[in-house]
């Protein structure tokens, strides 16, 4: 199996005027490529700082971080662009959809970052992104016309649309009801059954369940990493939950 | 980001926000506009001024007396009679960048013809007194030599005192008219001048021989004036001095003894008065171009309150891949082309007010293509330098802080 992501001996440090806060006191963590990786932990534990550095919007004060062959650890704020607009995809929590921007538009901006990628080949792609997260019809809709999940798949749609090596989620289902969280966690396995890697922050024990190993963090430290036994499939799990009626 | 798309992105920015948008070029509009108008009107008034010198003999030169220091007394300028004929006949034989001399000589009076009457003032003069002061005959001809040296009892008629004297548009040539009681015969009338740029009714004229006024009206040897036309613009200086040379000799005036006359040339009153009018332009122009700098403030304002409105999607996009460089100039761009477009409105707007200005208030105006350039370039200018603190802003802002950004 290829380490998608390789790190070791991580820390992580915040200075807030005279008080030094070790968000990561010292992580060593390997994802192979075709994972779905669960991060859970209490709130504080350092999940997100994880996420952050693994999707290279933040660097490391201390360790190695190989992403995909690449030592990132070390790289400059244009040269983390870079790798963030070929190598990443991200969800975020709340959507972060552009406001007044059609669901195709949206989906076409990480490529237009990408001057490789042309106009005609960017929308091809982003109209493909949008179906495989089933929402050929909605192409136009601007995102207030769509409700939380479907914002949720546009913005999976927009994760997809540069064909990342790793999709990094923090909390993604945080805002939406189960049911909705269910459909996004069937969408998701279904992109991890295509081979996508996928690093998924959440609190949740039984969203955690549908994905392939969960790594739980504590002060900083990981205290737990296990394989994931009697994997939920989402979509049967829909199938159970009776359809809610008013 | 190529800039194809950094364009289409800062012009959805704007299109999401119209109405701010065109409240913010609002102030660059009225900015840009009123800059052009003043300088339209400043202009305008500074070439009326240059073609009205021009149309008063562009290489012109005049001899006044001027006051003469006798025993440390004063000499009000008015009383000097300094200037005679014969410093005329030594400045045409021996001025050679001199090509044409007059004396002057004049007197103001009451006009009569048949019941009616004008008061205007006669101004007498030789054979070019007409060609040095760029007048023309219209009707009827110059006077001649034999008249202007033999005190002949015949004069041109301005366009003014024909009209007053004879009705619009009358030719009166050939009639006689009464000055001071002494008869003229109308030999010619001359050509219309207009106002000139103090206001002053040039057509207000009657044009007669030297000799008559002198001896005839005022009974004086001395004339008041001495007008000629240099060569050519560019030799009136020497043409001063060679005249300043020969005129201090006529005098007799020894080397310690200041000038009893003082030689003046169109070419400086056509500076002096071109400079108070590039004065006059830069003032107005300096007034317009406080609005317009007060517009490119706004054009900040409204960057910094978009940058803090956007902080979120500035971390989406560094997030996405986007550069400090890609956020940059997307915010750079917008503010360019809010004052661009915002310049490009108030150049038309103020082509259109400097029509409207110029319809209403009969002012000369001149509208010069380049102050739109300048106008543009200036807006260019504007943009990028008001939008560049606030897109610096954004540009420098941290991904992970913008993308937590309530
Ligand atoms: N920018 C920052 N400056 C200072 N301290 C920070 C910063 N970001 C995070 N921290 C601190 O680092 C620690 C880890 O924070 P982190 O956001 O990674 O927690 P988390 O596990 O994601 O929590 P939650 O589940 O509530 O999202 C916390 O103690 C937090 O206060
Ligand atoms: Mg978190």
């Amino acid at each position: 199996m290829k380490a998608i992501i390789d790190i070791s001996s991580l820390k992580k440090d915040y200075y807030v005027g005279e008080v030094t806060v070790h968000a990561l006191r010292g992580v060593d963590l390997k994802i192979n490529q075709g994972e779905f990786v669960a991060i859970m932990g209490a709130s504080g534990s350092g999940k997100s700082t994880m996420l952050n550095i693994i999707g290279c919007l933040d660097r490391p004060t201390e360790g190695t971080y190989i992403l995909d062959g690449v030592n990132v650890a070390g790289m400059s704020r244009n040269e983390r662009a870079a790798i963030r607009n070929l190598k990443i995809g991200f969800v975020f929590q709340s959507y972060n959809l552009l406001s007044r921007t059609s669901a195709l538009e949206n989906v076409e901006l990480p490529l237009m970052y990408n001057s490789a990628v042309k106009a005609k080949e960017r929308r091809e792609r982003a109209v493909a992104a949008l179906e495989a997260v089933g929402l050929a019809d909605r192409m136009g809709h601007m995102p207030n016309q769509l409700s939380g999940g479907q914002q949720q798949r546009v913005a999976i749609a927009r994760s997809l649309v540069n064909d990342p090596v790793v999709i990094l989620a923090d909390e993604a289902t945080g805002n939406l009801d189960s049911r909705t969280s269910y459909e996004i966690m069937s969408l998701f396995q279904d992109l991890n059954s295509k081979g996508k890697t996928i690093v998924f922050v959440t609190h949740e024990p039984d969203i955690a369940r549908c994905m392939t190993r969960s790594v739980v963090f504590r002060d900083g430290h990981i205290i737990r990493e296990e394989e994931i036994r009697n994997r939920i499939v989402a979509g049967e799990v829909l199938e159970a939950l009776p359809v809610e009626e008013d | 980001m190529n800039i194809g798309n950094l364009l289409k992105v800062a012009l959805n920015a704007l299109k999401r926000n119209k109405m701010r948008s065109l409240l913010t070029m609002l102030g660059i509009i009225i900015g840009v506009a009123s800059v052009i108008t003043m300088l339209a009107i400043g202009q305008g008034s500074k070439k009326s001024i240059q073609d009205q010198i021009a149309s008063m003999g562009s290489n012109m030169l005049f001899v006044m007396p001027s006051s003469m220091r006798t025993g440390g007394v004063q000499q009000g300028s008015a009383s000097s009679q300094s200037l005679t004929v014969n410093d005329v006949s030594a400045i045409k034989t021996e001025c050679d960048a001199v090509i044409a001399v007059s004396p002057e000589v004049r007197s103001s009076g009451q006009a009569v013809y048949g019941n009616s009457n004008w008061p205007t003032t006669i101004y007498g003069g030789n054979v070019d007194y007409l060609e040095i002061k760029s007048w023309k005959v219209v009707s009827g001809r110059n006077l001649s030599d034999n008249e202007a040296k033999g005190s002949a009892k015949v004069c041109l008629i301005g366009r003014t005192v024909a009209d007053e004297l004879f009705g619009e548009g009358i030719d009166p040539t050939g009639e006689t008219i009464r000055f001071k009681n002494i008869p003229f015969k109308i030999i010619g009338v001359l050509e219309e001048k207009g106002q000139n740029s103090f206001g002053q009714d040039q057509d207000d004229v009657l044009i007669a021989p030297y000799t008559t006024v002198q001896k005839r009206i005022l009974a004086q040897t001395h004339i008041q004036s001495i007008q000629m036309s240099a060569r050519s613009a560019e030799e009136s200086a020497l043409a001063m001095e060679q005249v300043e040379e020969v005129l201090r000799r006529t005098h007799k005036l020894r080397e310690n003894e200041d000038n009893d006359f003082q030689v003046r040339s169109q070419e400086e009153l056509s500076t002096t008065m071109t400079s108070v009018t590039d004065i006059l332009t830069i003032l107005l122009g300096a007034i317009a171009g406080i609005s317009l700098l007060v517009g490119g403030i706004g054009i900040m304002n409204i960057m910094y309150v978009s940058v803090t409105e956007r902080t979120r999607e500035i971390g989406l996009r560094m997030s996405l891949g986007g550069k400090s460089m890609d956020i940059l100039l997307q915010f750079l761009i917008e503010s360019i082309m809010l004052s661009v477009f915002g310049g490009i409105v108030g150049i038309m707007l103020g082509f259109a007010a400097s029509q409207i200005v110029e319809a209403l208030t009969s002012w000369p105006i001149s509208v010069m293509w380049s102050s739109a350039i300048l106008a543009f370039v200036v807006c260019t200018v504007i943009g990028i330098f008001f939008g560049w603190y606030p897109a610096r802003r954004a540009a420098e802002l941290d991904p992970i802080d913008a993308l937590r950004y309530e």
